[in-house]
């Protein structure tokens, strides 16, 4: 009896031992400034148009639409970005000001800087308050997870995932969002009024 | 005093390996190809998978609680709300102690999908995805493949019908299948890396008919082998979670690629 005792003792020493011989690695810190349930507590970083590394959290101090969305999707896509900049068209010229719009590739294999930079000239959006991003390809499940997006790749190359816009206040939390294409949804358009106040 | 040394080190080894039983290994899966309850495309279930590693156990809360030592930001009371609910781990005694209803050989379950999947990037490792863990769950004890039999899906559909109440049993209670993994039925339901690719609108959600998961924006899509019940459920049961969900009967595994063949 005394002898297991004995082993058992031994066994957990050299648990720990091992234990302690791993290095922990930290995927998400826990900034104390941030309140819990902000998005910005998932560190990843993302790519702009420019080849600019940032975190998630670059616009952060200012409320931000966000959507995700592929630079080769044919139709939806195209849409989403008409639909965000015809929500921000029904906004008086200071509100827009105060306004940022984050698009997020779920697709960054193939969203080069390059290819994000195109799509983003053809829609000539403001650079001042857009920009379109790509993250490493094994973060885009944590950003959809964070954003409740859904996706999927097809055979094809192609990805179907829901068209979901995001409304984040200043810190990042969720505030509101629409499922809506094709026209301003206007209970999320007075969301965003308000969250510029 | 040499002797010594050696003696403690050969007894160190023996209750060091003796750990080792204990804990859940990563095996090896073959792959190859198989029809899916979701078509990857319209009309198209015949799935290819690769050959992949997978762990022989769901994570016990034994692993779990190593894992939460070591990253105190994935503890109980630490872990941010937007990675988990005000459920997650709820049923051990404290932060860094289990319970007589979560005993360490028990799989860990009220943890989200970002705990699982930091837990299995801290093995180097990933969740399996949704393909992978059908793969392996179309298994019986003696075959790859036993999904046409009919006595065994009710055998597998018997779990379901029991209510959440009882005790959760150790893991490997039940004998390992054709793989030599354990678990894979009747014990938790399992999160897997791409639980977020079940596409359901939401007008179908509304109605809640398994049968009306929609994938692709060309619409809702047919699923196949309908007589499949319990691996629909899991479907049905993945496509309403969010990522930061937990809940009282759904654990994990983890997975890596590729893998040497042995």
């Amino acid at each position: 009896m005394k002898n297991r005792t004995w082993i058992s003792g031994l066994a957990s020493i050299i648990t720990l031992s091992t234990l302690l011989l791993v290095a922990p690695v930290t995927l998400s810190a826990n900034d104390n400034s941030l309140p819990p349930q902000s998005v910005y507590n998932l560190q990843v970083a993302v790519e702009d148009q420019l080849g600019e590394i940032t975190g998630l959290d670059r616009y952060k101090g200012q409320p931000v639409l966000v959507t995700m969305f592929y630079t080769s999707c044919p139709h939806v896509c195209p849409m989403l970005i008409s639909t965000i900049k015809l929500t921000e068209s029904k906004l008086s010229v200071e509100e827009r000001a105060r306004l940022r719009v984050l698009t997020i590739s779920i697709d960054p294999e193939r969203d080069t800087p390059e290819n994000l930079h195109q799509v983003f000239q053809r829609h000539s959006v403001d650079s001042g308050r857009w920009s379109m991003v790509r993250p490493k390809p094994g973060d885009v499940r944590k950003i959809a997870g964070v954003l409740g997006i859904k996706y999927k790749q097809l055979p094809d190359g192609e990805f179907s995932h829901t068209t979901r816009i995001i409304l984040l206040d200043r810190d990042g939390i969720q505030v509101a969002s629409t499922d809506q294409l094709g026209r301003p949804d206007a209970v999320f358009l007075e969301a965003i009024r308000t969250s510029l106040q | 005093m040499r002797n010594l040394i050696y003696a403690i080190a050969f007894v160190a080894v023996l209750a060091w390996s003796a750990q080792l039983a204990q804990a859940s290994e990563f095996v090896h899966i073959s792959g190859g190809e198989f029809r899916s309850v979701i078509p990857e495309a319209e009309g198209d279930n015949l799935i290819a998978v690769d050959d992949f590693l997978v762990q022989d156990t769901p994570v016990t809360n034994a692993e779990f609680l190593r894992f939460v030592l070591h990253r105190p930001e994935w503890q109980r009371g630490s872990a941010v709300s937007l990675f988990v609910d005000d459920q997650y781990l709820a049923t051990w005694a404290g932060p860094i102690s289990l319970a007589p209803e979560s005993g360490p050989q028990q799989p860990v379950t009220q943890v989200s999908w970002f705990a699982a999947n930091a837990y299995c990037e801290s093995k180097n490792a990933r969740l399996p995805s949704w393909y992978e863990w059908e793969y392996l769950a179309a298994a019986n004890g003696d075959m790859a493949d036993a999904r046409h039999l009919a006595e065994w899906r009710q055998d597998i559909l018997s779990w379901y019908s029991q209510t959440g109440g009882d005790q959760i049993a150790d893991v490997r209670s039940e004998p390992a299948n054709y793989y030599q993994v354990f678990d894979t039925h009747k014990l938790v339901w399992e999160w897997v890396d791409d639980f977020n690719a079940f596409l359901v609108s939401g007008d179908n959600r509304e109605q809640g008919g398994a049968d009306q998961l929609q994938f692709c924006g060309a619409g809702a899509i047919s699923m196949e082998e309908k007589e499949n019940y319990a691996i629909l459920m899991r479907v049905a049961m993945l496509s309403s979670l969010e990522a930061r969900y937990t809940t009282r009967n759904l654990g994990f595994r983890c997975a890596r690629q590729g893998g040497v063949r042995q």
